[in-house]
């Protein structure tokens, strides 16, 4: 205590505070280490051409590399694909399910359960469930498609489905998290504007566009950060039900991390980490911005 | 939007109907996979078992290559105890500090908590640092990697509730002799209770279905996490459903009695950011 306290009047911050600096350090130590240093590292030894047992800086050869082999570059492509038709359909879905949820129907309780519950369950069980259904000929999608007479496609057999057949059932698990930050959104708006809007007899299509649409924005912006994020990182549902493919035609930026990382390129697999600090660092960062700033002006 | 009007039926119906279809029958398939035997499971339909061998497959898949599963099931309690726990005082602490003392270092310190919050962390160099520091396919040092990543979340939680609380308390309790750290864990940290009860929630559950950390910082047979045994049953198990799927019913079971019991609480700490944004 004692020197903790002198520590600090040392730094100049006035006699022993009852909030010490030093409560900053042991998380610090953690995350610093294990965070931060590894963070910086990764700048430098991604210009390395690295394995086991030693590194040798080699420049920009790794990107380059990254950005030659149509391998790599179709998993950054298909990592924006994957974040943004998550997302997007997290936001539409989401917000429907909370209007619904929040207007008068029975059983709100029950429906809230059921659609939040896939948000805690295990994603690898969640993957391994849905191939499982979206088995081309036995599964029970198909099975059922074909009861009343459409073909469904190989899910993620059809190099063309693959990746958007795990979008969706990222949004499946996911889309119950949108609900509730919408509901928790659309909730938090006053009774007092739905009253006097239905004094000037406003519709719903109204009610929802000048009233829930504008008032709910921190709502919006949450899941569209959140969902981004987590899009855009997305790797164990991927891994799960794909492993990247056919061919590459599901392999996003986090799983070409881990196959080059595997076989033995920790050069390449730590330049795709750099590419994608950088690509969730450029969308992210400016998008909150922008989001929150628009708040602000209303 | 006003409480009076009847409730709408028909769009209840159809709401039950369609989340039936769409979320519980996923659910089901798992449960009734699980009590099937092989042959019937292999046919991968929506039916009901013809013999129940429920306990069969429960036996076989826990004595599955040395009862690694158990193995497996002790290793993620541990894990997700023993991060969860730091990663909880450690985050009040900062969120502490960060709310209550205005210092040059707090611009410093909110950029790095939203960072940890966006940045994805970088594998292969957290790899080469834990083998630097002896810590590498330990479970340490997995846990202190899932402390590092959860703490952002935390602190974050904790601040906003932190700034509910007056700060004459802190000021009587200061008055009356009280030490920073007898301050802080003797005064506040029980007052942060009910922020900690969801942070711990929403934590245990991200740590115990994380699969990606376990994977790359955790490698080996014997450190097997549930989350990866159940990746690696796949392979194994791929003619035969009746295991996968009793495999996978038992990895659901933790959350969902976590939601059973909690679901206000994980509710509230998920949504938090809904409304302040």
């Amino acid at each position: 205590m004692v020197a903790a306290g002198a520590r600090a009047a040392h730094r100049g911050s006035g006699p022993s505070s009852p909030y010490p600096h030093w409560f900053y350090a042991p998380a610090a130590v953690v995350f610093g280490v294990l965070f931060l240093v590894p963070t910086v590292l990764a700048l430098y030894f991604s210009l390395t051409r690295w394995s086991i047992f030693s590194s040798e800086f080699i420049g920009f050869g790794n990107y380059a590399q990254f950005f030659q082999e149509p391998a790599l570059v179709s998993g950054l492509w298909h990592t924006m694909v994957y974040a943004v038709v998550t997302s997007g359909l997290k936001v539409v879905l989401g917000m429907a399910l909370a209007i619904l949820l929040t207007s008068q129907i029975v059983a709100r309780g029950y429906l809230r359960s059921v659609v939040f519950f896939p948000v805690l369950v295990s994603t690898i069980g969640v993957g391994l469930t849905f191939v499982v259904l979206m088995n081309p000929e036995r599964g029970l999608i198909n099975q059922a498609l074909g009861a009343v007479g459409v073909d469904g496609p190989g899910w993620l057999t059809d190099p063309s489905y693959a990746l958007l057949s795990v979008a969706l059932v990222d949004v499946w698990k996911g889309v119950g998290l949108a609900t509730l930050i919408y509901i928790a959104g659309i909730v938090s708006i006053p009774q007092e504007y739905f009253e006097a809007a239905k004094v000037d007899g406003a519709s719903a299509w109204q009610n929802f566009k000048k009233i829930i649409l504008p008032l709910a924005r921190p709502a919006t912006v949450t899941v569209v950060i959140l969902s981004l994020i987590g899009g855009l990182r997305s790797f164990d549902l991927i891994w799960a039900m794909t492993r990247g493919g056919p061919g590459f035609t599901s392999d996003v930026i986090a799983s070409v991390i881990y196959k080059q990382y595997q076989a033995g390129f920790y050069g390449l697999s730590t330049a795709g980490n750099v590419v994608l600090f950088v690509v969730v660092t450029a969308i992210v960062f400016p998008l909150w911005r922008f989001l929150n700033r628009k708040e602000v002006e209303m | 939007m006003t409480t009076l009007r009847r409730p709408n039926y028909l769009l209840s119906v159809v709401a039950i109907l369609v989340s039936v279809v769409v979320f519980l029958v996923p659910f089901a398939f798992i449960l009734l996979t699980s009590f099937k035997d092989r042959t019937q499971a292999a046919e991968l339909d929506f039916s009901w078992p013809r013999n129940f061998q429920f306990v069969d497959n429960l036996m076989a898949v826990i004595e599955a290559r040395d009862y690694l599963l158990i193995i497996a099931f002790i290793n993620s309690t541990i894990l997700t105890v023993a991060s969860v726990t730091i990663m909880v005082v450690l985050a009040a602490m900062v969120a502490w500090t960060l709310q209550r003392r205005s210092s040059r270092w707090n611009p410093l310190v909110n950029i790095l908590v939203l960072s940890g919050l966006i940045m994805p962390p970088a594998v292969v160099p957290t790899i080469w640092v834990l083998q630097r520091i002896g810590l590498f396919r330990t479970m340490p040092g997995l846990i202190m990697v899932e402390v590092a990543f959860g703490l952002s979340f935390c602190i974050l939680l904790f601040r906003a509730f932190i700034a509910t609380i007056p700060r004459e308390l802190d000021e009587a309790a200061i008055i009356d002799g009280a030490s920073p750290l007898r301050l802080f864990f003797r005064v506040i940290f029980p007052l942060l209770r009910p922020v900690a009860i969801t942070a711990i929630l929403v934590q245990s559950v991200n740590v115990f279905n994380d699969f990606v950390n376990p994977l790359y910082f955790l490698p080996g047979e014997q450190n097997a996490t549930v989350q990866l045994t159940l990746y690696n049953f796949y392979s194994q198990f791929n003619t035969q459903y009746n295991l996968l799927f009793t495999d996978i019913l038992l990895v659901t079971i933790p959350p969902l009695i976590m939601f059973l019991f909690f679901n206000r609480q994980i509710v509230a700490g998920m949504t938090s950011g809904a409304v302040k944004g």
